[in-house]
């Protein structure tokens, strides 16, 4: 039984932040909204020096073969700086799916396999849970669900109609395109599982990304609460604004460990994956909210403005707490569970199968 | 990071199950805050003992079995899971015990931890005086060094279990001159002493779970000071740091409750889904106690390798007491009208009925530090924010 990371885990995680620290400041995020694709080619060409577009590429295929529990670590941080590229959906969803794609796609494998560890192929996810793709604009290529079976079409295929996100950063599109034999990778049987599982992958992609999200803007508010003075003295002294952050710590507290086992559910295959994930995403959709509504707060006025960095965080956090499966949706796994009359409910069960 | 127990791990699950499937007594015991109840309780903690499972983290040499932190959760999963009684002598081997073997003299470690193992004393808290509540290093009452006596005079306040305890530990002003958190000393106190007066406090349920207790020339060998005179401070706050915070209140009790009032829902489904709150009261509870314990065990895997212990005793302590309530407030809603009814809607497990537990979950935002408190602490500890 053990909850922690191993030194090269934390001693990845220590380099991706200093370099986002450094090359994914508020104010690059500011300038790509005013851009036509919101993209950076410098940023996607840093996380690929990185080597995180290879991080879950199977070796044989050029990668590094690591799992979602080092992919945790790192959607944390891209939530934290607020990174847009389309790393997650690409080298960390889209290379598992393709990855777990049966025999009869090997010669695709092959070649997107190894474009996607050396950094040259973004992908997008189409999924029902989303009414919309994000990315699609800039993917090389999509992976698409119809009636479960996994296609994949290029970009020059498919018409895209871009749709405004509160958050400038997020890029949505509707897609429209013709399903056929020659997009069909996989079947709706073999497909169904696929998509479970990259289901799963990236609703623990948006926890994630929500736990970093939660760690900056409390960051922010911790910050601008012992700068700014009323009364003579600074704000976060008083004990009305302590008591908001503390709020939002002590849910953080216990939505990351139900995170962690969602990583570690996810990679093993556990049989209750599924229940896992939606707890973590449950926990950290809630943490956020509330997040946002406190460090806000405290922010006074100033936390309205167009001006503060808060916004690009605070949009961030309300936009993920609904993509991959709503609050109900996932409530309602859990219930199937829970509620289920062959369940056994008793203290013993945490870590059973 | 690797969720899974040891085969040793599940041999030691195996092993307290069996035993508690044989020895758990058949009908819950009366509640130990009334006297016929506070024998039961006590002889249970007796036939714990003679399995060798009244401390189980405490060393082989003491009748424990020297488990660390995972076994411990291990057992309190199986304890809670067979309905087992409360632990009256909770504040002896969660809180005193693991403090005299970290502070004691050899001879104390000899003349008290055998007889807090074997439940021949049962042991009572005294921290609180009517103006020392969430302010405790105000603490006022005195113990003024006579020979090789201190003479004590004061009063304590809510101290748990004191209305049928044996001995009492807690904190005194050995220096008249000392103020806030020096010059107290941590003083172990028989309360059959002369001069100690108890006087229980009823609590909302009717029950006198705690007392004052008032000193009036109390004399008491200066041998059953705990710790350094004047470290007493540090003593306390040994007591009541993280691993023992752990101890008192382990994720099972709470994924009990939680197993329970799913079941409490499902029985009562018909009536309860006329309101969709409930069912999402219910699965966020449940959901709850299960972070409460995967938090747990994050914390105890950190600590089994060495890690610090943290700011958590203070978040932990918001999230249960803060769960306990919202359990309870969903079993309330589910009840309904039957809610108020005193006897008639009991509950498997160790804590009686519904009501009783909705009222004890009531107090659990206030005891052990407020909430209001481990606030303070969380934002000014684990969030650096200013004093």
């Amino acid at each position: 039984m053990d909850f922690t990371f191993t030194e090269d885990q934390l001693a990845l995680r220590a380099n991706v932040r200093s370099v986002f620290m450094k090359e994914v400041a508020p104010e690059l995020l500011r300038e790509l909204w005013e851009t036509d694709t919101g993209r950076s080619a410098e940023l996607w060409q840093l996380v690929t020096e990185q080597g995180l577009t290879a991080l879950s590429v199977p070796e044989e295929y050029g990668g590094l073969g690591l799992a979602d529990i080092d992919w945790v670590l790192m959607a944390q941080e891209v939530g934290y700086y607020g990174l847009t590229e389309p790393l997650i959906d690409t080298a960390w969803v889209g290379a598992a799916l393709i990855a777990a794609l049966p025999e009869s796609a090997a010669a695709f494998k092959d070649v997107w396999l190894a474009r996607i560890a050396h950094g040259e192929a973004k992908l997008a996810i189409g999924h029902p849970l989303n009414p919309l793709v994000e990315n699609a604009h800039v993917a090389d290529l999509l992976l698409l669900n119809h009636r479960d079976e996994v296609h994949a079409v290029p970009r020059g295929q498919v018409t895209l109609t871009a749709h405004a996100s509160l958050d400038a950063s997020r890029r949505l599109f509707a897609v429209e395109w013709t399903p056929s034999e020659a997009t069909r990778l996989a079947d709706a049987e073999v497909g169904r599982t696929l998509w479970a599982d990259a289901l799963n992958r990236s609703v623990l992609a948006v926890a994630a990304q929500l736990s970093g999200l939660v760690t900056r803007v409390l960051d922010l508010a911790i910050d601008y609460t012992a700068e700014r003075k009323q009364f003579g003295k600074p704000i976060g002294s008083f004990q009305a604004v302590k008591h908001l952050l503390a709020d939002v710590a002590v849910e953080l507290e216990f939505a990351k460990p139900a995170l962690l086992r969602a990583a570690v559910s996810l990679a093993n295959g556990h049989s209750k994956t599924g229940l896992h994930v939606s707890h973590a995403r449950l926990a950290l959709a809630d943490t956020a909210t509330l997040a946002a509504r406190h460090t806000m707060q405290v922010h006074g006025a100033m936390g309205y403005t167009w001006e503060l960095d808060l916004q690009i965080f605070m949009k961030r956090i309300w936009a993920l707490a609904a993509v991959w499966g709503d609050k109900a949706f996932h409530l309602q796994r859990v219930a199937d569970h829970v509620l289920a009359s062959d369940t056994v409910l008793d203290p013993s069960q945490t870590f059973a199968a | 990071m690797e969720l899974d127990y040891t085969d040793k791990q599940r041999a030691f699950r195996a092993e307290i199950r069996a035993w508690l499937a044989t020895h758990v007594p058949k009908q819950p015991l009366p509640s130990f805050d009334t006297e016929e109840g506070f024998k039961a309780h006590r002889e249970w903690e007796r036939t714990l003992f003679e399995g060798r499972w009244s401390m189980v983290t405490w060393p082989t040499e003491l009748g424990g079995r020297g488990c660390d932190l995972i076994e411990w959760l291990i057992f309190e999963e199986e304890y809670w899971r067979a309905g087992a009684p409360l632990r009256v002598n909770q504040n002896g081997v969660f809180l005193l015990g693991p403090t005299i073997m970290d502070y004691g003299t050899e001879e104390q470690k000899q003349r008290f931890l055998p007889r807090i193992a074997a439940g021949d004393d049962i042991w009572a808290q005294g921290w609180s005086e009517p103006n020392a509540g969430s302010d405790m290093a105000a603490i006022r009452t005195k113990a003024i060094r006579d020979g090789d006596h201190y003479v004590i005079n004061g009063q304590k306040t809510w101290s748990t279990r004191a209305v049928w305890a044996d001995w009492l530990f807690g904190l005194f002003r050995t220096d008249p001159e000392s103020s806030r958190h020096h010059g107290l000393s941590f003083v172990l106190v028989p309360l059959d002493t002369p001069g100690i007066t108890v006087r229980p406090i009823r609590q909302l349920n009717g029950e006198t779970g705690f007392a004052e207790v008032f000193f009036d020339d109390v004399r008491v060998p200066v041998e059953n000071r705990l710790g350094d005179e004047g470290a007493g401070w540090s003593v306390a706050m040994a007591t009541a740091g993280f691993e023992r915070g752990l101890m008192l209140r382990s994720p099972a009790r709470f994924q009990a409750t939680a197993a329970a009032l799913v079941r409490l829902y499902q029985a009562n489904r018909a009536h309860a889904d006329r309101d969709p709150a409930i069912r999402n009261a219910v699965l966020d509870a449940w959901l709850r106690a299960e972070a409460y314990a995967l938090a747990t065990y994050r914390t105890a895997s950190r600590l089994i390798q060495g890690g610090e212990i943290g700011a958590e005793a203070s978040t932990n302590k918001i999230f249960w007491s803060e769960l306990d309530l919202k359990m309870h407030d969903a079993a309330q809603a589910i009840l309904g009208a039957h809610g108020e009814l005193v006897a008639s809607v009991p509950r498997e497990g160790a804590i009686g009925s519904w009501i009783d537990g909705f009222l004890f979950a009531q107090a659990g935002p206030i005891y052990a530090g407020t909430n209001e408190i481990q606030r303070n602490i969380i934002a000014e500890r684990l969030l650096g924010m200013p004093r």
